[in-house]
């Protein structure tokens, strides 16, 4: 009951009988304009005729709000399947391995693009859509709306009575006096009125309908924003050993990604050195060993030759420089080994990163001699060493060569080595933490066995026949940094903070009209007829209704009671008033 | 160091206790309020059916239900009635009497149970509350956290709302169920041992984005609430209207309803009102995204139900403002919006994995 939106221009379609249908016709008049959604056509064929009729039928449907909610409701539908099936452009490694796992729906996932869900082009035809209708709906509305905002609230109504909120009563003030009061009274309360004949039309709440265009037009600010931040943005990654250094151009990345319209030569020019790194983590408790802090201290200048500044970057801290962003991901260790050859030349000393491969930092990496190692032969040579790091041993026959913490308490270096080639001339890029050993012979220690050997910092592995030396010199730190450029992200943002502004003034504002008719009775007092009307479903109209009731009371009083016979009590009917309002 | 650590978990401690004392006073709660009900069941109202008989019905459209209210000598002072009347086209009937079907018995034991709720959830505020300073930070690091903060807010909702004098008591046997329910599983299931965050999740941004995500989640669920009742009394009335006879346990359930109308619009309003926070919480968590992991957006299995379900609520706004989806059709998609969140909630957490798997569940 009370205040559903009967003001949409709707009539309803099974009025009983003429009168009805013509009071209802009277209603829709009062209601017409309340908002600007489009009217509802029934879902009939095209009419006129050719392609023309065809073109006005299809535009037509696809900018009704009937095809906008089925949109809607597709577009939510045709998410889902991008969060069952891993997606390319989220983890490839899953992707893989789900390859692995149902090899026989592989063919079929491909040919829907089931991973790229989010650029399929079943997905892209739905949001397309959807915002062509969008568009398509926010032009006309937006037309509408202007003119409603000059225009004047429709005149009384014949039948109060017949609104969702009505109320009367009988004053001895004369007619004209309460209208001027009722002019007066929601003039102040800031609502538009127009003068009628014997009575007073109000309205109020157009900033509804400025939200709801608002909310809708940062919806494609916000897509436009995301088109753009796809075509433009880069992003790379880079690992930097503690007391080395990034500079932002596109060889010092490890990786790196950017949107088709990007070009290299965006990239702001600044650099880094990373300091120092801090990782704590928890000793205690049922989740020892999950990290609670990751620090890094850096020093950085913006521009080619900006002054140098100090800086932490933290997970949840990016530093931000220039328009780019460089976010601290991940972190490791990176032992130094020195190598020596027979003749005792310092042939290599290095800092060599390695690769985590668990919680505790139980770590894997490769040790590349390339140039400059001599054997005993004097034949150059090249080095490999397979390497394992831990920097928590579990001690002296425990077996395991798995870390037990993720912190130096017993950290210890495993190393296999193999000599040959390489392999790094061939031409194709290496993975620098593997060991390529198809072109590589192991050493072998006096029985024969594969040589190789755990050793703490400071320990020496002497190479089986005096070929020469390894040291575990020392332990380095390195972190992972992401760099990314994120144009049109503050679009985006103003695009959000639009659309949260205009959503709130559409589903909180409300749109009513307000009625004031007084008229002269035959007995001599006049009658004063007060009746509302809003679009949206708040209970808020009788109330409303009733305050400016009170107040125009207060103007006017009533008059003596018993003067019209037609009126009576129905307690049900106020009762139950009572309990929804 | 060690005195705070004992501290922190003595803390713990308390706030497991003071869970489970919430739990057994909801326990209480659930009972008076079935004593409620079947007090309640005694009396005989059946003004849905009186309301929608044909001749009734024939009686009101032939004159007009406006009639002002004069007291006597007194109208003079009286300030003048508001006479609201139903939109074209719906059922006019009046709202049931709630589940105490106005006996007086009945309605003791439904205020029993009101004040054993209250009492309930204070409790439960003191175990979140204790919680959060066990672990030294907002309580929403896991499921467990989440779980026990979601039904206190529910259960608080309720509350407000009662508070604020609207016609909800309805809905409390319903959801003192389902919170014991969310208890029992949050407290067996989902239980974590308090502990710090992993740097991911440490961010201002977390605060905001996970306390608004549960608030929306606590608040749909009321508005799902509100929408199931409105299916079966909307089912009841509608076989009214068809001359139909519903069994005795229906008519005496239903009729205490408010009436489908009344719950259809206490839905959407529930929904609607909460529909704003939940994009802000959708773009407050693509900021903490941004910042945590360098991309605002990544469709991450969580980021996909976020959207399903934003989509989705976006989708049943439509729905009720496009003539032939208002009703049950725009009903259906709440409880599909809101079968999202719960999805995104549980399901993803334990059957997907993603970058929002947290520490232990
Ligand atoms: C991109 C997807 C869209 C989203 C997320 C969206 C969302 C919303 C939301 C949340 C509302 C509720 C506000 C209210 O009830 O006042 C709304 C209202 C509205 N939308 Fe959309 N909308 C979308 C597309 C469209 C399209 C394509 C149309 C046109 C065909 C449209 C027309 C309307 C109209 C007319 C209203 C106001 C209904 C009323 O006055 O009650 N929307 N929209």
């Amino acid at each position: 009951m009370s205040t559903t939106d009967k003001a949409s221009t709707e009539a309803p379609h099974d009025a009983p009988d003429t009168e009805a249908s013509a009071e209802a016709s009277a209603e829709a008049a009062a209601g017409a304009q309340l908002s600007t959604a489009p009217l509802e056509d029934a879902p009939g064929g095209p009419v006129g005729i050719g392609v023309l009729g065809w073109a006005r039928w299809f535009w037509r449907q696809l900018t009704s709000m009937r095809v906008a909610l089925i949109l809607l409701f597709m577009l939510s539908l045709a998410s889902i399947p991008g969060s069952l099936i891993p997606q390319n452009q989220v983890d490839l490694m899953k992707v893989a391995a789900w390859k692995k796992e149902h090899a026989s729906w592989v063919g079929v996932a491909e040919k829907l693009q089931l991973f790229d869900v989010y650029s399929s082009v079943w997905f892209s035809a739905i949001y397309l859509l959807l915002f062509i209708s969008l568009i398509g709906c926010i032009l006309p509305r937006s037309w509408q709306f202007v003119g409603q905002l000059t225009g004047r609230p429709p005149a009384a109504p014949k039948r109060l009575d017949r609104m969702p909120a009505y109320t009367t009563w009988r004053t001895d003030s004369s007619p004209d006096e309460v209208l001027s009061a009722a002019r007066g009274l929601l003039g102040r309360r800031r609502f538009r009125t127009d003068t009628g004949t014997g009575s007073v039309s109000a309205e109020k709440g157009y900033l509804r309908e400025a939200g709801n265009l608002i909310f809708h037009v940062a919806l494609i600010v916000m897509l436009i924003a995301f088109a753009w931040g796809q075509y433009f943005k880069s992003e790379g990654g880079k690992l930097v050993l503690r007391g080395k250094g990034f500079s932002n151009t596109l060889t010092q990345y490890d990786d790196f990604k950017s949107g088709g319209l990007f070009d290299s030569d965006d990239l702001p020019p600044f650099s880094f050195t990373l300091d120092k790194f801090d990782a704590t983590f928890e000793r205690t408790g049922p989740q020892r060993g999950t990290p609670r802090d990751f620090k890094a201290y850096v020093t950085f200048s913006d521009g080619a030759h900006g002054a140098p500044q100090k800086r932490e970057i933290q997970v949840n801290k990016p530093l931000e420089v220039d328009g780019s962003k460089v976010y601290l991901l991940g972190h490791g260790y990176a032992p130094v080994i020195s190598v020596t050859d027979s003749t005792g030349k310092v042939v290599y000393k290095d800092a060599v990163p390695m690769l985590p491969q668990d919680a505790n930092l139980t770590s894997t990496g490769a040790i590349k001699v390339t140039d400059g190692f001599k054997d005993k032969d004097g034949k150059a040579t090249q080095l490999g060493f397979a390497a394992m790091f831990v920097p928590s041993f579990a001690g002296e026959g425990e077996g395991t060569m798995f870390s037990q913490f993720p912190e130096l308490d017993e950290p210890r270096l495993a190393l296999n080595a193999w000599h040959g080639s390489l392999g790094v001339d061939s031409g194709l890029p290496q993975n620098v933490y593997q060991l390529n050993t198809s072109k590589m012979e192991q050493f072998k220690d006096e029985s024969g066995n594969p040589f190789a050997k755990r050793m703490a910092v400071g320990d020496t592995m002497e190479l089986p026949g005096g070929q020469g030396t390894v040291k575990f010199e020392g332990i380095e730190r390195w972190a992972t940094f992401s760099i990314t450029h994120q144009p049109g992200a503050g679009l985006a943002l103003a695009g959000a903070i639009a659309a949260i502004a205009g959503l709130a003034g559409s589903l909180f504002i409300q749109r009513r009209r307000i009625w004031v008719r007084a008229v002269r009775g035959k007995d001599g007092t006049t009658v004063v007829e007060m009746a509302g009307l809003g679009r949206s479903e708040s209970a808020k109209l009788p109330e409303e209704l009733a305050v400016l009731a009170g107040a125009l009371h207060e103007r006017a009083p009533g008059a003596a009671p018993g003067a019209d016979p037609d009126t009576e009590t129905e307690p049900a009917e106020e009762e139950a008033e009572g309990e929804r309002a | 160091m060690q005195l705070a650590v004992a501290a922190n978990e003595s803390l713990a401690q308390l706030s497991n206790n003071l869970i489970y004392a919430s739990m057994a006073v909801y326990t209480l709660a659930f009972f008076a309020h079935i004593a409620e009900w079947v007090f309640g069941s005694r009396s005989k109202v059946a003004r849905t059916a009186a309301a929608l008989t044909p001749a009734k019905a024939g009686a009101k459209a032939a004159a007009p239900a406006v009639q002002v209210r004069s007291k006597g000598s007194t109208a003079v002072l009286d300030k003048p009635q508001v006479v609201t009347r139903g939109a074209a086209g719906s059922r006019d009937v009046p709202d049931g009497p709630g589940a105490a079907g106005g006996t007086v018995q009945g309605d003791l034991y439904g205020r029993i149970a009101v004040s054993l709720t209250t009492l309930g959830f204070l409790l439960a505020v003191g175990g979140v509350v204790a919680r959060a300073m066990s672990v030294e930070r907002a309580p929403w690091g896991n499921m467990y956290e989440f779980s026990i903060t979601f039904s206190t807010v529910a259960v608080g909702t309720y509350l407000l709302l009662l508070a604020l004098k609207k016609n909800v008591r309805w809905l409390g046997l319903f959801l003192v169920t389902t919170v014991l329910l969310d208890l029992g599983i949050a407290t067996t299931v989902l239980y974590t041992e308090s502990d710090q965050l992993v740097p991911a999740l440490k961010s201002y941004w977390l605060v905001i984005h996970v306390s608004t995500a549960i608030i929306c989640g606590a608040v749909f669920y009321i508005g799902a609430a509100g929408a199931v009742m409105y299916l079966f009394r909307d089912s009841y009335e509608a076989k009214l209207v068809r001359g139909g006879k519903p069994g005795k346990f229906a008519t005496s359930v239903m009729e205490r309803f408010p009436s489908a109308a009344s719950l259809d619009k206490f839905s959407y309003r529930i929904n609607a009102a909460v529909f704003p926070l939940w994009t802000f919480t959708i773009i407050a968590g693509a900021i903490w995204a941004g910042d945590a992991w360098g991309r605002y957006w990544g469709w991450d299995p969580k980021e996909v139900w976020s959207f399903v379900t934003w989509v989705a609520y976006a989708a049943y706004l439509h729905a009720r403002a496009t003539a032939g989806w208002k009703g049950r059709k725009a009903a259906y998609l709440a409880l599909f919006a809101f079968a999202c969140w719960i999805w995104n909630y549980y399901g993803v957490n334990i059957l997907l994995s993603g970058k929002h798997s947290y520490a232990g569940v």
